[in-house]
């Protein structure tokens, strides 16, 4: 008789863990990574997180991963004009990486595939603590990617854009990106596809002392895809980071960012749109490390839920003992524009220094009556005025970026989902 | 052009009746202005008129052309040349002036069958619009109305009125928080847009600002009706004397 019963696996858990036997000798590692694929199957043969699990409350991932589709190696995903023009892109079609990626003047790019022969990332795919569900996932089935080494003061006058583009089965991709002292760049990461696919991501990003970088995640998947992401980041002294999220597609969406403050002088900002409609549901967790004295940070997310979507905002700020000086503000308001909408936002501070400045707010709105008849009075119908609103409520975040290529390709995005989702 | 027919109306929240049988007839090419203390029901009229959801018309009509627009929305009031001047203009932040704008004249255009403004005739038409009534064409690249002092929301209800072109402008306190130089531009804009074709419903307060946008025709509201009609006379009597006198007579 058993002392205690494993609950029954679900298909998803039966699917991911019969895949990884058939995929194991296809996939590419040096025994230390097979080593690291092998604890990581462990962690999901132990079960898919539930809501038990502090982390993964409100998105119940045991529950709502019902699907998992078998890989497909037939899929043929296209590569996409980039956001901001002349970008130079990085693309990975259906997870694999291109052979003939373009060289960028200062900057070393190498397949991720070639970095797990040589074993020479196998530190990254350690999980991020117990409850790391993304983390397994990925260090289980990562097949490629790009490692890609931005040189000390390499300013680079256009952006970066890696692509992970998915034609259905399931895609695990891995995005680590160095950038020197006193370098700067923009990255953009595109997220999107056209099947219903499982795809895992995860973006490791270290700042060296002085870089700047602008990350800008656009993800628009498919309403029947399931993207489960994740975005670390170490950011060197006097560095800065400001990472822009627009979640504007999937069927089921968890985007972790997971970042920490490394050295004094610091800054993180965090912009992120939620734009939910259908019955998607999305959920974006972070958890921000001030882990040394005098760092800043400031997170506004702005979030337009329709339909029947779910939106999940978890915000949790660690401020260290020794992080003295810390200064974090956080921020999440949501436009509710339908009944059946929900959002939940989770604000976690947890504060060990004595010398701080830390905030957080939440609102939950619906559209301006006055707003809307004040320009109704103006000749623009309901619809469209409606459609300026909610535009309105999040294009505010957008416009902070201030560099206006950036701006005009995020709002490009944000037209292009109003077209379809309006 | 406007006939406004035993109008009554209330408040939609509380039920309060702030119209109580209100009649009113406004010629094409008129001025009208329209006089009386506060709390007498001009806003609402003004709001009544624009199509506002807040007030509920329970008795009487209100024919613009000939034809009822109580069944209109607000758009389709204002693309057929109904205009509100706001007395508070709204605050819209993310919404960019500009864009709302070409939004806005587009939306018009296409209500009455015509092509979109090209981008260069559209610029061309604000600037010279902004550079009638004295505004800086800066202001109006930030977010509608935002960070606007009390004379420049008033300015660009006036700008929006030039580029609109309606047929019905009803200027509600557009007089409220200008200063002597402003009150001018303001009314210089107003004045320019008469037009045989168009009729102005100006409501005020104060005699001040018909010395410089001269009436056709005055009336006088006081508890939600019109009790007294006259010419520009009947204004400067109210000044001399108040209400006080006129409400009397009607009592």
């Amino acid at each position: 008789m058993n002392m205690h019963t494993q609950p029954q696996r679900t298909p998803a858990e039966t699917a991911l863990i019969d895949a990884f036997g058939d995929r194991l000798s296809l996939l590419p590692g040096d025994g230390a990574v097979m080593l690291k694929r092998d604890d990581a199957i462990e962690a999901i043969k132990h079960g898919l997180p539930t809501r038990r699990i502090e982390s993964w409350h409100y998105t119940d991932l045991r529950r709502l991963l019902n699907v998992v589709p078998a890989f497909d190696p037939a899929a043929l995903a296209k590569a996409v004009a980039p956001i901001v023009e002349g970008s130079a892109v990085l693309p990975v079609l259906n997870g694999t990486s291109d052979a003939k990626a373009p060289a960028i003047e200062g900057v070393a790019v190498q397949r991720l595939s070639e970095k797990l022969i040589d074993g020479s990332i196998v530190l990254g795919l350690d999980p991020y603590g117990s409850d790391d569900a993304i983390g397994a996932l990925n260090t289980a089935f990562v097949a490629d990617g790009y490692f890609v080494d931005i040189a000390d003061g390499v300013e680079l006058e256009k952006p970066i854009e890696l692509q992970n583009l998915q034609a259905g089965g399931q895609t695990h991709v891995r995005l680590p990106v160095r950038v020197g002292a006193g370098a700067k760049a923009v990255i953009v990461e595109r997220q999107a596809g056209e099947g219903a696919a499982l795809v895992s991501s995860v973006s490791q990003l270290v700042l060296g002392e002085g870089a700047e970088v602008t990350w800008l995640i656009v993800q628009e998947q498919p309403d029947t895809a399931t993207h489960l992401a994740q975005f670390k980041a170490h950011i060197g002294k006097n560095a800065k980071l400001t990472l822009f999220v627009m979640n504007a597609g999937g069927k089921l969406v968890r985007q972790e960012i997971m970042v920490k403050t490394t050295g004094e002088g610091a800054d993180f900002k965090l912009r992120g749109i939620n734009l939910l409609a259908g019955d998607a549901h999305t959920d974006v967790t972070m958890v921000l490390d001030h882990a040394v004295p005098h760092t800043t940070s400031t997170e506004i997310i702005r979030n337009v839920v329709t339909g029947k979507a779910r939106g999940v905002f978890q915000g949790r700020i660690n401020v260290h003992q020794y992080a003295q000086k810390t200064n974090a503000k956080m921020a999440c308001n949501t436009l509710l524009l339908s009944d059946d909408g929900e959002f939940s936002t989770k604000p976690e501070l947890e504060i060990f220094a004595d010398d701080v400045v830390c905030g957080h707010g939440a609102t939950v709105t619906e559209i301006d009556h006055d707003h809307l008849f004040y320009l109704m009075a103006r000749g623009v119908d309901e619809k469209s005025a409606r459609g300026l609103l909610v535009k309105a409520f999040v294009a505010e975040v957008i416009e902070e970026l201030d560099d206006v290529t950036i701006v005009e390709a995020l709002e490009a995005r944000l037209d292009d989902w109003f077209l379809t989702h309006g | 052009m406007l006939e406004i027919k035993n109008l009554h109306a209330r408040i939609v929240d509380d039920g309060t009746e702030i119209i109580r049988g209100l009649n009113l007839t406004v010629k094409a090419g008129e001025v009208a202005a329209i006089m009386g203390p506060n709390g007498s029901g001009k806003s609402t009229l003004s709001y009544i008129l624009a199509g506002r959801e807040d007030y509920e018309v329970t008795e009487g009509d209100i024919l613009y052309n000939g034809q009822s627009i109580l069944e209109m929305d607000p758009a389709e009031r204002a693309t057929s040349g109904i205009f509100l001047a706001f007395q508070y203009p709204m605050e819209i932040p993310g919404v960019a002036t500009m864009e709302f704008l070409k939004v806005a004249m587009n939306e018009q255009r296409k209500a009455r069958g015509e092509e979109p403004l090209k981008i260069p005739e559209f610029l061309k038409r604000v600037k010279e619009a902004a550079a009638s009534l004295s505004m800086d064409m800066a202001m109006l690249k930030r977010p509608l109305n935002v960070g606007f002092s009390g004379g420049e929301k008033k300015r660009a209800e006036i700008l929006q009125m030039k580029l609109l072109e309606p047929k019905l402008c009803v200027l509600d306190e557009t007089d409220s928080g200008l200063d002597i130089d402003a009150l001018k531009i303001v009314s210089d804009g107003v004045n320019a847009l008469r037009a045989p074709d168009r009729a102005f419903l100006v409501i005020t307060h104060y005699q001040r600002l018909l010395e410089h946008i001269v009436p056709d025709s005055v009336h006088v509201l006081y508890k939600g009706q019109v009790i007294k009609s006259g010419d520009k006379s009947l204004a400067l009597d109210l000044e001399a004397n108040g209400y006080a006198g006129v409400i009397g007579e009607a009592a």
